[in-house]
């Protein structure tokens, strides 16, 4: 058996010539990246450089035209999003994508509900299946949304919302986090309580962590790759990719 | 609070006049009265099906007459066999018809259930307005094989010489009939209140709601959404059952596209995706029909007018308009 538990050497997620195109277009151009226990990985990159196509194909919901996912050891190309789901990909949109009509614990629900057993359970009522409604409030309570419990999604604001969005990948209890720019939006201040919020997540699962705000990803990351144009330039930890030419010139915007 | 507890409010009064104004007709010797009472009450059965399709998993379905008519053929069927004693299949083994309705029923849910199996694996892979079609095509082609299968009666339908048997109860005495369709109706909306909670109740929800959402939370829509269309057509073809029972008569009508539009009509009219919404909804149908009809042939344009005014000004349609949005808690 290989160790994917953390400290081991094998890969949790690998991510092997991946291709993908539209048209004329090459969102994905041959991009291969790790994500290895215990780490955040970073992947930054100016925008339309083609993160957030290659998150989609990470997690099912575009097909590569080449190449390969693998998760924890399994290929996943005949898996759809909830198959990637149940075998441990956490991941948040890079637009919020709820259930709006419900209130913010019955979205949480829902991820224990997949969790903890089958949907296609016909008679019992949720709000009575106590164990369910707790876990789904503790949840909650990690991203300090208790007291929001009850408003329906579609009346949260914005940072609540992206809170949402992370109490729910938590209540998956994933084996790798996916997270297309959780910051966006977040103001300074959300911003940096999610910083200190990811940098202990790590420990319970590795992160790929797509992101715009670099201070975030400077304090963060273990390992940083740059995308630019559907191609991964440089990869490397923190101080390889400040010192990194090209990567300053393509993307960071300064003179080399 | 509020909105829960004036809907339930309105719920308990559409049940009440339902259940009351029989009663009254028989009083004031009116029983015409009953039957159209008992044409509500089967309508809204219909209704319940659709809507909790259509109102909890958003599931537009244009072809819920397939279930219908397969419901009221089933009965038609079985029945006009057992009055013959004609046995409906003598190999492998014998099957004999039967006048029992409450077996009646089961073979109408088995049959319109599996129908839905079917129509749902293909239909289902679609969405939108793709979907809407496909249902409709499904329920077309019974409709056309329906016509032209002479041996139940063809273009001219088939009549049940006998009304069907119910234990304990002289079920050709309008009021026992009412009741019967009455109390399978509310035993209908129970069930739809049971599941609409439940865990598959909230997958179902979150699909019409966000089915991206769903799918990343490890739950695939599409399985939900197949059980919730078969339960669906189980609960219309049961009306379909009940339906033929009271005509002692099934038609190719019962499969056309009229009347799955009829029955959108009801689910519209009292309010998608409420669960007395169906009540609602037929119950003014009737009434509609009733009171124009006799005024002018074309009082389905005016219905038309009053619909599209639901679609336009009151989407919540009769229930939404005086109880508000819904809210989950
Ligand atoms: N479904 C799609 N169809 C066509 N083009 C797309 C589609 N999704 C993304 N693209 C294009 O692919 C490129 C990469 O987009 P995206 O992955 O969203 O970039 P990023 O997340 O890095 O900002 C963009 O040029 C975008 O317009
Ligand atoms: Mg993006």
């Amino acid at each position: 058996m290989t160790d994917y538990s953390g400290g081991g050497d094998a890969p949790v997620l690998e991510i092997r010539n991946l291709y993908k195109s539209f048209g004329a277009l090459k969102a994905t151009d041959d991009v291969s990246l790790t994500l290895m226990p215990g780490e955040i990985h970073a992947l930054i990159g100016p925008n339309g450089a083609g993160k957030s196509t290659l998150i989609r194909q990470i997690c099912g919901e575009f097909e590569p035209d080449h190449g390969s996912v693998h998760f924890l050891g399994n290929d996943l190309k005949n898996s759809g999003v909830a198959d990637r789901a149940q075998l441990g990909l956490g991941r948040t949109f890079q637009i919020s994508s709820l259930a709006l009509e419900f209130s913010a614990l019955r979205n949480v629900m829902l991820a224990v509900q997949s969790t903890s057993g089958s949907s296609f359970k016909f008679f019992k009522p949720v709000m009575k299946d106590q164990p369910l409604v707790d876990a789904a409030m503790s949840f909650l309570g990690k991203v300090e949304m208790q007291s929001r419990a009850n408003v329906p999604a579609a009346e949260l604001s914005h940072g609540e919302r992206r809170k949402l969005e992370m109490a729910i990948a938590l209540a998956l209890k994933p084996k790798a986090f996916v997270l297309d720019e959780p910051m966006a939006g977040m103001g300074p201040e959300g911003s940096k309580a999610l910083t200190g919020f990811l940098s202990d997540l790590r420990h319970q699962a590795p992160i790929l962590l797509v992101e715009h705000d670099m201070d975030a990803v400077f304090a963060l990351a273990d390992r940083i790759s740059v995308l630019v144009y559907g191609q991964i330039i440089a990869s490397g930890t923190v101080d390889e990719i400040r010192g990194n030419s090209v990567v300053r010139t393509a993307y960071l915007g300064e003179d080399a | 609070m509020l909105n829960y507890s004036r809907e339930t409010i309105l719920n308990t009064v559409l049940t009440l006049l339902l259940l009351g104004i029989p009663f009254a007709a028989l009083a004031i010797d009116e029983p015409f009265y009953v039957t159209l009472a008992t044409r509500v009450t089967i309508f809204a059965l219909a209704g319940v099906g659709l809507n909790f399709a259509l109102g909890l998993g958003g599931l537009i379905s244009f072809g819920h007459a397939a279930f219908f008519g397969l419901g009221g053929y089933a009965v038609g069927i079985l029945a006009s066999h057992a009055l013959n004693y004609e046995p409906l299949m003598s190999s492998p083994f014998e099957i004999e018809g039967t006048t029992q309705m409450v077996i009646l029923w089961g073979v109408a849910m088995i049959v319109s259930g599996l129908a839905a199996l079917i129509i749902g694996l293909f239909s289902l892979r679609t969405s939108g307005v793709y979907f809407i079609m496909i249902t409709l095509a499904f329920a077309q082609m019974i409709y056309y094989f329906a016509i032209s299968w002479p041996a139940y009666g063809g273009e001219d339908g088939l009549p049940i010489y006998v009304r069907n048997g119910f234990p304990g109860v002289n079920t050709l005495v309008p009021i026992n009939f009412f009741m019967i369709s009455f109390g399978v109706l509310m035993l209908a909306i129970l069930l739809v209140a049971v599941l609409r909670n439940s865990r598959f109740g909230a997958a179902l929800q979150a699909a019409r709601q966000n089915e991206d959402r769903l799918s990343a939370v490890g739950i695939k829509p599409f399985y939900i959404r197949l059980a919730a269309f078969v339960i669906s057509a189980m609960i219309t073809g049961l009306a379909g059952a009940l339906f033929a029972d009271l005509n002692r008569f099934v038609s190719p009508s019962m499969l056309s596209w009229h009347t799955s539009g009829e029955i959108m009509v009801f689910v519209i009219l009292g309010g998608v995706g409420r669960l007395f919404g169906p009540v609602a909804g037929a119950a003014l149908f009737i009434l509609f029909e009733f009171i124009f009809g006799g005024l002018t042939e074309h009082w389905m344009f005016f219905l038309g007018l009053v619909l599209l005014a639901v679609v336009l000004f009151a989407r919540g349609g009769l229930i939404g308009t005086i109880a508000g949005k819904v809210r989950y808690d």
